[in-house]
């Protein structure tokens, strides 16, 4: 370095340049801002560890079901309580039902408890909070009580009184969930949404003449995506721990339905006995878990604009 | 609309540009904030002034002395207390429907922060030509995407980097961003809201430069909002002065500069060091004792009493008129 | 005199995705005892870098010291344990920030935060600290010490805070005092009020200052010598008199062009420094200032010069307009 700035100078060197204004250039490709977490999103092996297995799990409950030769209800009294074999590849549980397609089959009610609840969120969670947030003043002050009223329910306490008119089932579990399991999506919406709507894009937009849908869709819900998501990866599993607690409890999907909690709750009897009964129930539930929590850690660094740079 | 009819006012005065009829007449605004426990905050507290067309008009003070706020209320991003704002005329805090989405078009505003004040999921295009989608002016997109290039162009940024997100721009150019989609309407008036007190020394110039290449150009009228004196001297025509939501001083700004009437516009102006060590070993700085006082709690009769050196009874007990003590330079104090 | 700090050939850069931000590359400068400079740079000039190596306030990763010195009172506090590091801080050099509410711990009352430091280096006893101090409070201008002692930084205003800080950086008598930024945050009104404290507790204690500052009128007011900083360079060093009626560098030149001064008359159009600063992930193989420099010659694309005396005494220039040969080809 040195020896260049000094031995190589000569005097031809010089001569003035003409100048011109340097052009406003940007290095480097564009990147959308979505484009930039989805590869912060991938370079985080744990995360896709993660997103591999739910895609799995998603797969296997579409197919296991129509690929296993047994069917999930069917009792067999010949072949109980049987161990992992060519023929049944989990087992059978008590009553010789095919322990691999109940699996599976509770992985789609875990599935689908899930998807409802994301659903619900998305729904009334955002909009609900969205309005809280976006209207303000008195609106605001109303329904937020509102909500925090309803979030004073505990949710045992939601789905026993549900039972009281209802037979337990799946749908009363979902049913539930829409009672109260979007108030936290509610409340991060508001939260961000106060936020946001002082910013000066948002002021700039009312200044050109926006209407209050356009900001709101177009400027707030928008940027406030990534803790949405973020939540969402929070509320899926609870709400699929849920349902598994609650039919483990008897209060949920009842045979011969399978599901995750039923199946644990059926193997307790004897699982010193027929450890895989238990094994691959429990396994599921808490690798789907586990792979929902780093997924969502993997997703709130990747939206973390302070790690950006 | 004729002149004379508008500017006389039930109180019978009202500092007028010195050239031009007035585009914006701002009539005893005010801004007040609940604050809880039954306070309010005074932002902006009976202010009265015109923009005549073509003109710059200044607005100075300190942190918390209602600039900002005067700004966004005259640009109805704000409904106010008290008080007209009257564009060409109309009363602009009446206009409802299609009439204030047609003022929107006439009326437009730059913001401070180059970092807050484009949207971060919006490409550049989408930006610029947000007014344009609005106001259902846009066109065809290739025409959309056309007349984005051309408002690029105008504010010295490259068309191709029309695709490209706000975070991909340094400072400046995010400024420029804001300044076309300002400009995207075509407005007469733009109300510049601190626009380059977030920027670097070297970049000010550019930007500040292009809003007077601009001015010239496309007839602009601005409100320019700011707390560096220097720059506001360079940019304005007059200067209005503000202190705790109240109009101090207003001047032609040279008059303003070299003779200026109230105590607190000469502390303003000795604070102001300038790059200069002959002069500023020179200068008899006046350096004001105190702090701000709270502008929810402001001292009775003058609001600058508590600190200004020359105070007496009379300004605790009555509040100065802001009069015209010289030929087109106003001042609220009873000794100017 | 004596120098009290010399800052030799120090290279700061920050790991980043895409590479390393050379922020500072190879700065030198010495501040003598007594002595107030200005270390003068737009925002990524690496001028708050450089501050806070002194400091060793930087995190790390992802900074770090790649090459040079930073000898103070004969030490070279690179060298130092984080523990004999502790003992430097607040005790021989003291520092203050530019946002008064995030380096005042919200939690701690004012008193508690000064008399913290002289508990801890000076050892004295809880009651001596804090007569000494009232006596700071009353110093840097607080009015009712007393009041203020036990109240905490929300209690006080911007200003105030700012003098509570200067308090807490001057405690233990520091040596050096680097003020980063220290008034940018406050009105000017206020700016004023704090600047003449620190020129006034300079005078009165001989306490040596470093100023970070991107207000070069602030420079003209405060400090005897000015550094101008440019893409993690010295770019030019003089006395404030040189720096600001006989600049030598471009950039320093630029700079006062593109500012609008109250002393003169207006009209005349400002004449703005074009483009924008270096990317310093890539930073350019020649001047730093090429690019925007409309005095650049073929030499300056890819050959970095050297900081040389030019002018004025002690002032020197990294420009290749001051090498012989430009004089004569120009010519």
């Amino acid at each position: 370095m040195k020896d260049n700035r000094t031995a190589a100078v000569t005097k031809q060197m010089f001569k003035r340049l003409s100048f011109r204004p340097p052009a406003e250039m940007i290095a480097g490709e564009s990147v959308p801002m979505w484009r930039d977490v989805l590869r912060r999103l991938v370079s985080n092996k744990l995360a896709m560890a993660g997103v591999v297995f739910l895609v799995l799990l998603a797969v296997m409950a579409i197919i296991g079901p129509i690929i296993s030769p047994h069917d999930y209800f069917t009792n067999n009294l010949d072949r109980t309580n049987e161990p992992p074999s060519s023929e049944y590849w989990f087992g059978t549980d008590s009553l010789g039902r095919d322990l691999f397609s109940r699996i599976w089959m509770g992985a789609r009610i875990s599935l689908i408890v899930g998807l409802a609840a994301a659903v619900i969120d998305l729904v009334v969670g955002v909009i609900y909070g969205g309005i809280m947030g976006f209207v303000g003043g008195r609106t605001d002050e109303v329904m937020n009580k509102a909500s925090e009223i309803l979030y004073s329910i505990p949710y045992l306490l939601v789905v026993i009184l549900l039972l009281v008119v209802l037979e337990p089932s799946m749908w009363t579990i979902i049913l539930a969930l829409s009672v109260t399991g979007w108030i936290n999506m509610s409340w991060i919406v508001r939260g961000q949404i106060l936020q946001l709507k002082n910013q000066e894009y948002v002021l700039a937009a009312r200044s050109l003449g926006a209407s209050g849908s356009r900001i709101l869709f177009k400027h707030l819900i928008p940027n406030t995506l990534g803790p949405i998501i973020v939540t969402l990866t929070l509320t899926v599993p609870s709400a699929i721990f849920s349902e598994a607690f609650l039919s483990f409890l008897g209060l949920g999907v009842q045979s011969p339905a399978a599901s995750w909690g039923t199946m644990i709750n059926d193997a307790l009897a004897s699982w010193t006995l027929y450890p895989w009964q238990m094994l691959f129930p429990a396994l599921l539930i808490s690798l789907t878990m586990l792979a929902f929590n780093v997924f969502g850690d993997g997703l709130r660094d990747a939206f973390d604009p302070k790690l950006k740079k | 609309m004729s002149v004379s009819t508008v500017t006389k006012t039930e109180n019978g005065f009202r500092p007028t540009g010195a050239s031009g009829g007035p585009l914006l007449e701002v009539d005893r605004l005010s801004k007040f904030f609940p604050v809880g426990g039954g306070q309010t905050l005074k932002a902006v507290n009976d202010l009265s002034l015109t923009v005549a067309k073509g003109e710059t008009l200044g607005v100075v003070g300190e942190s918390g002395c209602g600039k900002s706020t005067a700004g966004r209320t005259i640009m109805r991003l704000y409904e106010p207390t008290a008080g007209e704002t009257r564009f060409e005329g109309r009363n602009i805090y009446k206009l409802k429907g299609a009439e204030l989405k047609k003022l929107r078009r006439e009326m437009a505003m730059i913001f401070q922060d180059p970092y807050a004040s484009l949207n971060p999921r919006f490409n550049i295009t989408d930006i610029i030509a947000e007014p344009l989608d609005i106001h259902g002016i846009a066109g065809s997109s290739k025409e959309r995407k056309r007349k984005v290039e051309e408002l690029l162009e105008l504010v010295g940024l490259r068309p191709e980097h029309a695709n490209r997100y706000p975070h991909e721009f340094s400072g400046g150019q995010r400024q420029r961003i804001g300044i076309a989609r300002a400009l995207a309407v075509r407005p007469k008036f733009i109300v510049c809201d601190e626009p380059i007190s977030a920027l670097d020394v070297s970049i000010q110039a550019q930007v500040v430069n292009l809003l007077q290449e601009l001015q010239k150009s496309l007839g602009l009228t601005y409100l320019f909002i700011a707390h560096d004196l220097s720059m506001v001297k360079h940019i304005s025509d007059r200067v209005a002065v503000m202190y705790l939501g109240k109009m101090v001083e207003l001047a032609e700004s040279s008059e303003l500069y070299a003779n200026p009437k109230h105590p607190y516009t000469q502390a303003l102006l000795s604070a102001i060091p300038i790059p200069d060590p002959q002069i500023e070993a020179q200068k008899e700085r006046i350096v004001l004792s105190g702090d701000l006082p709270s502008p929810i709690n402001p001292p009775s009769g003058c609001p600058f009493r508590t600190r200004c050196p020359h105070a007496t009874e009379k300004c605790a007990a009555e509040a100065p008129e802001f009069r015209e003590v010289k030929d087109g330079h106003w001042a609220a104090c009873h000794y100017a | 005199m004596e120098p009290i700090l010399r800052v030799n050939d120090l290279h700061v850069s920050f790991r980043a995705r895409g590479g390393e931000v050379q922020a500072v590359r190879g700065v030198n400068f010495e501040v003598k005892k007594g002595e107030a400079i200005a270390i003068v740079g737009e925002s990524g000039s690496g001028k708050s870098v450089t501050a806070q190596s002194i400091m060793r306030l930087l995190p790390s990763p992802p900074s770090f010291v790649k090459q040079g010195t930073i000898e103070f009172m004969g030490r070279n506090l690179l060298e130092l344990s984080e523990q004999e590091m502790e003992s430097v801080r607040g005790k021989d050099i003291g520092m203050i920030f530019q946002d008064p509410m995030t380096s005042l711990n919200p939690t701690m009352t004012i008193g508690h935060q000064i008399t913290e430091g002289l508990i801890k280096h000076q050892g004295m006893d809880r009651k001596a600290a804090r007569e000494r101090a009232l006596e700071l409070l009353r110093l840097v201008g607080i009015p009712n010490p007393d009041t203020r002692f036990g109240q905490y930084p929300h209690n006080f205003s911007g200003g105030m805070r700012q003098r509570a800080m200067i308090a807490i950086a001057l405690s233990c008598n520091p040596a050096l005092l680097i003020a980063d930024e220290p008034t940018t945050a406050l009105d000017v009104t206020i700016q004023a009020q704090i600047l003449r404290l620190m020129k006034d507790l300079q005078e009165r204690f001989g306490t040596s200052i470093i100023l970070i500052t991107h207000d070069l009128g602030v420079v003209a007011d405060m400090c005897d010598r000015v550094i101008v900083m440019y893409g993690g360079q010295v770019v030019e060093t003089g006395s404030k008199w040189d720096i600001f009626r006989h600049p030598q560098h471009p950039y320093t030149r630029g700079l006062l062009r593109s500012m609008p001064r109250l002393d003169q008359p207006k009209g005349e159009p400002l004449i703005p420094i074009h483009g924008t600063p270096p990317d310093l992930l890539v930073p350019p193989q020649g001047c730093a200032f090429c690019a925007r420099c409309e005095e650049a010659m073929e030499v300056c694309v890819d050959h970095d010069p050297e900081l040389a005396p030019v002018g004025g005494e002690g002032q020197t220039a990294k420009c290749w307009l001051h090498h012989p040969f430009a004089k004569e080809v120009q010519a």
